[in-house]
């Protein structure tokens, strides 16, 4: 006698999973970490691989030992987290710091919460965030990029400041860098937020694969850039040109890998453009008037804080509602 | 041909596993016995008028209709009845049916048996309508409810559109596509009956994209005979749940069926392409509604088929007759994989809303590992009418079902489409349907105050 499964229709499941999603995104960050070897070779796979392991095993950890639940280290998110974590600090930072931001990540900013799904903030914003305020010197000392052909995988690196950091200081410090040094990355910053191109074509990516909506990057590009065109054509002298807002520092990062989290992010498309739209002022206004030469990630974690209510308020369009 | 239309919100693209559209129609070898229950419809169980001992016909009615929303039941084969009994029938449920021991196959006196093509109708709107009733006609499609309510306009409305489902939009499923492709004339034949009964000047037939060769040929022939001025064919999108009856109507016209209420309420009338062969027979052969199209299908099975079968002939032989049960069956299902019912037994009776036999193997069936909501908001994008299925999943599941009508939850049109799309694996439309039963019982008890 056969034992049939007896279960409620749909009886068939499309090819979505969650792992499936989380593997896109690392698809799609890997070309921006072989640019991040290329420039700071051995440091910045260090960084990479201590952050994901930390990650990985911080929620091992916690789900077996505190939680004494089934471990879904399986899904990839932790893995997502490490990189993304990873790719928002210098090169040379020190080994241990990573791991306390991994584990700030993890187990504050996500297992805290329930784990996957009900973390309010990006667990790698939360954990940067940590580290930028507990260890401001070591997470503003940035290596200059120094290409493994010329100098070789080990290599030490010399420090320098970001072009956000100088124009923090006056916009006549900063040398109009060429447009093409701009798209490969050939500039100081956090190992995974400079090269542009890899960036870009990692969130077209996703975008094909319908993992995130060209809404979010576009409208946050689109603020920045209108935001600061403005400032720009009122004051030349003291707010350079829109163009290097949108390449210096984080944010094609933030708007094609961060702001697009879907833990943390609004769910329709509607709630999405106010989102981004809020990460782009707030970011310009961090920028150019706060404390800090980078405001992405305080923008996107700010966001966050607004998107249940964001969800309430924007909600999908119900067939039969129109008369 | 009017160029390629489709619903508006939402919708999935399932694997289209059509595998037996190839195969013609045979007719099934009447069984030994047929077992033919008594809640064949959606609405109430029908009351049977035979007892143990009679002789019946083919065609003779055995259970009359109980109350509105409920429908005759005939026997679909001549012989004695042997007992009234309860049967494990395709609910999962014990529940009363009718069991006849086959003598021969003679026909009620007055039922039209041949092939012969009659295209005159001779009976009026009214008498169309009290036919389709007494033949015992329901949606084919799946949901079995009563045509002859469809088409009962109130008098306050008019109908403008019949709109025949030939959409098909679930996998597996070719049941209809093949009556297409075999009786394109009589269905058409059907689709005047229909225009005629509810007085409607147009009638479209919305056909999905994977059967484009049939929606031309239909097109062909409707083009070349001035009988058939008044129907079109409507190509639409290969995209599920294009054959849902509001998403149908809003393809086909633009018109959406306002939130609680009847398709009515938009000029359209919506009838399966099974019903409306159904009804053709009903009207111009007097034949009541006693063999139906099933589809016996699966990716394992040895031959995939379409036959034409006796109500009541239990799927067991069914099955047998495509190959036997495939040994990596794990879920037996009557209907398609996407809306489809799944059966606890596999001697189950063929009941009119049998469009289907599926057996999907371990590999497409297999419970899958459930995870937390990520809050991709897929199941949104998904949703045919525009819901916040990880919402109402929510609120059903927290019993909270005030807030769960305010969100809409009687729209749901349990496509299962939020669910197939979920990539944590959430069982989001098992949630939602005891949900909206809930909400659905507060809503009548309050209504009744």
């Amino acid at each position: 006698m056969n034992q049939f499964i007896i279960s409620g229709s749909p009886h068939v499941h499309g090819p979505e999973s969650t792992r499936r999603i989380m593997l896109d995104v690392i698809i799609a960050l890997t070309p921006a970490l072989l640019v991040a070897l290329y420039f700071f070779g051995w440091y910045a796979l260090r960084l990479t691989v201590i952050s994901v392991a930390a990650c990985v095993l911080t929620e091992w950890l916690i789900q077996k030992y505190l939680l004494k639940v089934p471990t879904t280290v399986g899904d990839l998110s932790a893995v997502v987290t490490g990189i993304l974590l990873a790719f928002n600090v210098p090169a040379n930072l020190p080994v241990w710091m990573i791991i306390v931001g991994a584990v700030v990540s993890i187990g504050i900013a996500k297992m805290s919460f329930g784990g996957l799904g009900h973390n309010p903030f990006n667990p790698a914003l939360v954990g940067r965030v940590f580290l930028l305020v507990s260890f401001p010197t070591a997470m503003t000392t940035w290596p200059q990029v120094s290409p493994i052909f010329e100098k070789g995988f080990f290599a030490d690196a010399i420090t320098g400041p970001t072009p956000l950091g100088l124009l923090k200081e006056s916009a006549g410090n900063i040398d109009k860098m060429e447009v093409l040094d701009m798209l490969i990355g050939n500039r100081g910053g956090a190992f995974g937020e400079m090269c542009a191109i890899a960036l870009i074509i990692g969130g077209i990516y996703l975008i094909a694969r319908r993992v995130i909506d060209v809404w979010t990057p576009l409208v946050i590009f689109a603020t920045v850039f209108a935001f600061t065109g403005i400032c720009n054509l009122i004051d030349p002298a003291t707010y350079i040109a829109p163009v290097y807002h949108i390449f210096y520092g984080g944010l094609i990062l933030g708007a094609f890998f961060m702001a697009t989290d879907m833990v943390t992010s609004p769910m329709t498309t509607c709630g999405k453009c106010i989102f981004a739209f809020g990460i782009g002022v707030i970011t310009v206004v961090i920028r150019l008037w706060g404390a800090y030469p980078e405001g992405v990630s305080f923008a996107i974690l700010i966001m966050n804080a607004l998107v249940p209510l964001i969800n309430r308020g924007f909600r999908p369009k119900r067939f039969g509602s129109k008369k | 041909m009017n160029p390629v239309k489709t619903f508006r919100l939402g919708g999935v693209h399932p694997e289209e596993n059509k595998l037996s559209s190839g195969q013609p129609i045979r007719d099934f070898e009447i069984p030994k016995q047929v077992i033919i229950p008594l809640g064949q419809c959606l609405g109430a169980p029908s009351e049977p008028i035979v007892a143990k001992g009679d002789k019946v016909k083919v065609g003779q009615l055995i259970a009359t209709a109980k109350g509105f929303i409920s429908a005759n039941v005939h026997s679909s084969v001549s012989g004695t009845v042997a007992k009234i009994d309860d049967v494990m029938d395709h609910t999962g449920y014990r529940k009363p049916a009718i069991f006849i021991d086959v003598e021969g196959d003679e026909w009620l006196e007055g039922i039209d048996t041949t092939d012969t093509l009659i295209k005159d109708i001779t009976l009026t709107s009214e008498e169309i309508v009290e036919r389709v009733k007494q033949h015992g006609i329901v949606g084919l499609g799946g949901a079995t409810f009563p045509t002859y309510v469809k088409l009962m306009i109130p008098k306050d409305k008019k109908a403008d559109y019949v709109i025949i489902n030939a959409a098909e939009c679930e996998p597996y499923l070719t049941c209809d596509n093949r009556l297409l492709i075999e009786k394109p004339m009589e269905f058409l034949v059907g689709v005047k009956v229909l225009m005629k009964a509810v007085n409607a000047p147009k009638g479209v037939i919305g056909i999905e994209y994977n059967k484009i060769d049939v929606a031309r040929r239909l097109d062909e022939i409707v083009s070349g005979d001035s009988y058939f001025s008044g129907i079109e064919v409507q190509p639409l999108k290969t995209k599920y749940p294009q054959g849902g009856e509001k998403q149908l109507i809003q393809a086909v016209t633009g018109r959406e069926v306002p939130s609680g209420k009847l398709p009515i309420e938009t000029g359209c009338v919506v009838v399966n392409v099974a019903s409306t062969f159904a009804v053709y027979e009903a009207v111009q052969k007097n034949k009541p509604l006693v063999y139906r199209i099933v589809t016996v299908t699966g990716k394992s099975v040895k031959n995939p088929s379409n036959f034409r079968v006796r109500i009541g002939t239990p799927a067991n032989l069914l099955i047998e007759a495509a190959g036997g049960l495939p040994e990596d069956t794990a879920n037996l299902i009557n209907g398609g994989p996407m809306m489809g019912k799944s059966v606890s037994v596999m001697t189950f009776p063929t009941v009119k809303g049998t469009s289907g036999i599926l057996m999907l193997n371990t590999r497409d069936a297999q419970p899958r590992k459930v995870g937390n909501c990520i809050r991709c908001g897929k199941c949104m994008k998904a949703c045919p009418m525009g819901l916040e299925p990880y919402l109402l999943k929510r609120l059903s599941e927290t019993n909270n079902f005030e807030e769960a009508e305010k969100h809409n939850i009687m729209d749901c049109i349990e496509c299962g489409s939020c669910e197939f799309t979920c990539p944590a694996n959430i069982p989001l439309a098992d949630y939602v349907r005891f949900g909206k039963s809930k909400t659905g019982q507060i809503i009548r008890s309050r209504n009744q105050k």
